[in-house]
């Protein structure tokens, strides 16, 4: 799964990559974000001082979801007027992607989906949506502001401002939400897990906790 | 990487040092030494609400005590009395706020020696109804309705995930399937479920090692499981065993103890007679320990009456039992009274040599009587059966009736009580 080691345009360090289709990670030293293009590395910003989270995932740390093992190799740092999160970038042994959020440890796994209907432009609480023969209701609007980027993720992703997410819930833990940063709106689509169906391994540890 | 560091803060109130247990997920903390509501959000820690209550109160369960629930140690972090007003009345209860770095954030609800371990759920109810009444539906089981309230902080303690102040209100609503209760609780727009499992005190005792006994619980919970609740069932299960078990037994001493017949004969009772119409049988052998004796007499009687005295006299000692019977049976074109035959038992004869003494007496003027005679020893006493299917009995009624009470007393909590409807809604 590993590619071959670059080195930062910025600072001259080696820059790993755990998964061979990423196309933006940062720089562990320089925390510079760098994009890659067909020949080389780009920088194309600065990573602010992420904000200090309790998470207790970490890039490194693998786990496994329905048989399919997992690690996780980038994260995207999202920050609302009651807290942050954090949508860890996860890549299987298949090569495929997903995302696993972690908001204050209450953790949803979910995947670029393609929408089986148009999305519509806006959307209100309480909205409904028949997918795949669940019933998505809407629960939850937020309105975040992107705070940071770590590692490597499937896109450029780095000079965004406000977002607006809404997350979709149905009557046997899916998942849902629609990143509406993008047009047309992107949806990701999953479910929500427990802490301990994730089998996580090298995780952080906690002060007082081992 | 190093293990995350525990954070320290300085009050801005009182300048005193303020311990924090959540990490980065701590968004309020009250500061233990002057109870001001700091907001922890920002590394410049701010003042969010001078605490206005000067009480001290010290919950039951300590902050920064853990607990094992399953398999997985939580600390307490947090505590707020929450309370509802409702009429005249108010109502509180306590609510602690529990962490793990790695699980998360789950609570523990207690009133009155009432406990109850609440997890947010990521699922949606469904509406549904249960025998008239509104409830949901969630996982597989139905949630009957069960009240619904507006909860408003009034004190605080400790460090929450979210900004918290005093005076913090939610529209909660409670549907009840004891031992679980699923809640919904609603703040500006957001609804959050969360679903509770019924918890006694010694449970919390144990789970944090506390010293001493839990104090014990008042009332009946919304969500309390019945301690009769599995057992009408069972109860009524075991009651329909036992009466198949006294069926069995009843066939088996139909079979096994028909009576020996000890005596019996054949006799005539002349009309007009008028000589001394008592006579003695000749002796005959009672067997074995003592038990009873049934001496039942058959007669031809028709319109008419006859009455027996009796006495079984021991040949030796001269042990005598006296008894009596009335035999009368008439008939006419309506239907008949009576019967042609009666019975006697005597309980405990001693064995030994017997002969009876009978007396028969019937009105002057009637016809001719024939009647038999028989002595059996040792016949089933059915009486002991039917004495024994009432006390069998006793136990699934009384635990039917226990039950009832218990619901009764739950449900005179909620807004659905059977009181409450009857006198008009009155809360």
């Amino acid at each position: 799964m590993s590619a071959p080691a670059a080195n930062c345009p910025n600072c001259g360090a080696p820059v790993k990559f755990l998964w061979s289709s990423a196309v933006q990670t940062t720089c562990e030293f320089c925390h510079s974000i760098l994009v890659r293009t067909d020949v080389d590395l780009k920088k194309v910003g600065e990573v602010a001082d992420l904000p200090p989270d309790a998470s207790p995932i970490q890039i490194g740390t693998e786990g496994a979801y329905q048989n399919k093992s997992f690690v996780v190799v980038g994260r995207i740092i999202y920050e609302w007027d009651q807290g942050g999160w954090n949508e860890w970038h996860i890549v299987f042994n298949d090569g495929s992607s997903g995302w696993l959020a972690d908001a204050q440890l209450e953790y949803d796994l979910s995947w670029l989906s393609k929408p089986p209907q148009p999305l519509p432009a806006s959307t209100r609480k309480g909205q409904a949506f028949d997918w795949q023969g669940k019933n998505y209701q809407v629960t939850s609007l937020t309105k975040a502001h992107y705070k940071g980027v770590e590692g490597e993720l499937p896109f450029e992703y780095w000079d965004k401002s406000d977002l607006l997410f809404a997350d979709l819930r149905t009557t046997s833990s899916d998942f849902g939400t629609i990143d509406y940063s993008e047009q047309p709106p992107l949806l990701f689509l999953g479910r929500a897990v427990q802490f301990d169906d994730l089998h996580l391994k090298n995780l952080r540890e906690f002060e007082g906790w081992t | 990487m190093p293990a995350v560091q525990a954070r320290s803060i300085t009050c801005p109130n009182c300048g005193g040092p303020v311990q924090l247990r959540g990490f980065a997920h701590t968004l309020s903390v009250v500061c233990p030494q002057c109870h001001t509501v700091l907001d922890t959000s920002t590394p410049e820690v701010a003042i969010l609400q001078k605490f206005q209550q000067k009480t001290q109160i010290q919950p039951t369960v300590p902050l920064g005590a853990r607990g094992k629930f399953g398999n997985t140690a939580y600390e307490v972090i947090g505590f707020q009395i929450r309370q509802v007003q409702s009429g005249d009345d108010t109502y509180q209860w306590n609510e602690y706020l529990l962490f793990n770095p790695y699980h998360g954030f789950r609570s523990l609800t207690e009133y009155n020696g009432h406990w109850t371990f609440v997890e947010v759920q990521t699922a949606l109810p469904e509406p549904a109804h249960a025998r008239g009444r509104p409830a949901v539906r969630y996982g597989g089981k139905t949630y009957a309705a069960f009240d619904s309230m507006t909860a408003q902080t009034v004190y605080v303690l400790g460090e929450f995930p979210w900004q918290i102040r005093t005076g913090d209100s939610a529209a909660c609503q409670d549907f009840i399937a004891p031992p679980m209760m699923l809640s919904s609780e609603s703040t500006g727009g957001e609804i959050t479920w969360s679903l509770a499992e019924y918890m006694a005190g010694s449970q919390i005792w144990q789970a944090f090692k506390l010293p001493g006994s839990p104090p014990p619980a008042y009332g009946v919970f919304a969500n309390q499981p019945s301690p009769y609740g599995g057992n009408t069932g069972s109860a009524w299960r075991t009651w329909l065993w036992l009466n198949v078990a006294l069926a069995a037994m009843l066939f088996l001493f139909m079979i096994m103890a028909p009576g020996r017949v000890a005596f019996s004969d054949h006799y005539s009772y002349p009309p007009g007679a008028t000589r001394d119409r008592a006579f003695v049988t000749p002796s005959f052998q009672l067997a074995g320990r003592a038990s009873n004796v049934e001496l039942s007499i058959h007669t031809d009687l028709d319109n008419n009456w006859a009455y027996f005295n009796f006495a079984l006299i021991n040949n030796k000692t001269g042990q005598t039992f006296d008894f009596a019977r009335e035999v009368s049976y008439y008939r006419d074109s309506d239907g008949s009274d009576g019967s042609r035959n009666n019975s006697v038992i005597i309980p405990s004869v001693p064995s030994g040599q017997y002969y009876l003494r009978v007396e028969p007496e019937m009105a002057s003027g009637s016809p001719y009587m024939s009647y038999d005679l028989e002595l059996r020893r040792n016949v089933p006493n059915y009486g002991f059966f039917g004495v024994a299917a009432l006390l069998l009995l006793i136990p699934p009624v009384l635990t039917t009736f226990r039950k009832g009470s218990f619901e009764a007393a739950r449900w005179r909590e909620s807004d659905y009580s059977p009181a409450t409807s009857l006198s008009g809604g009155e809360a």
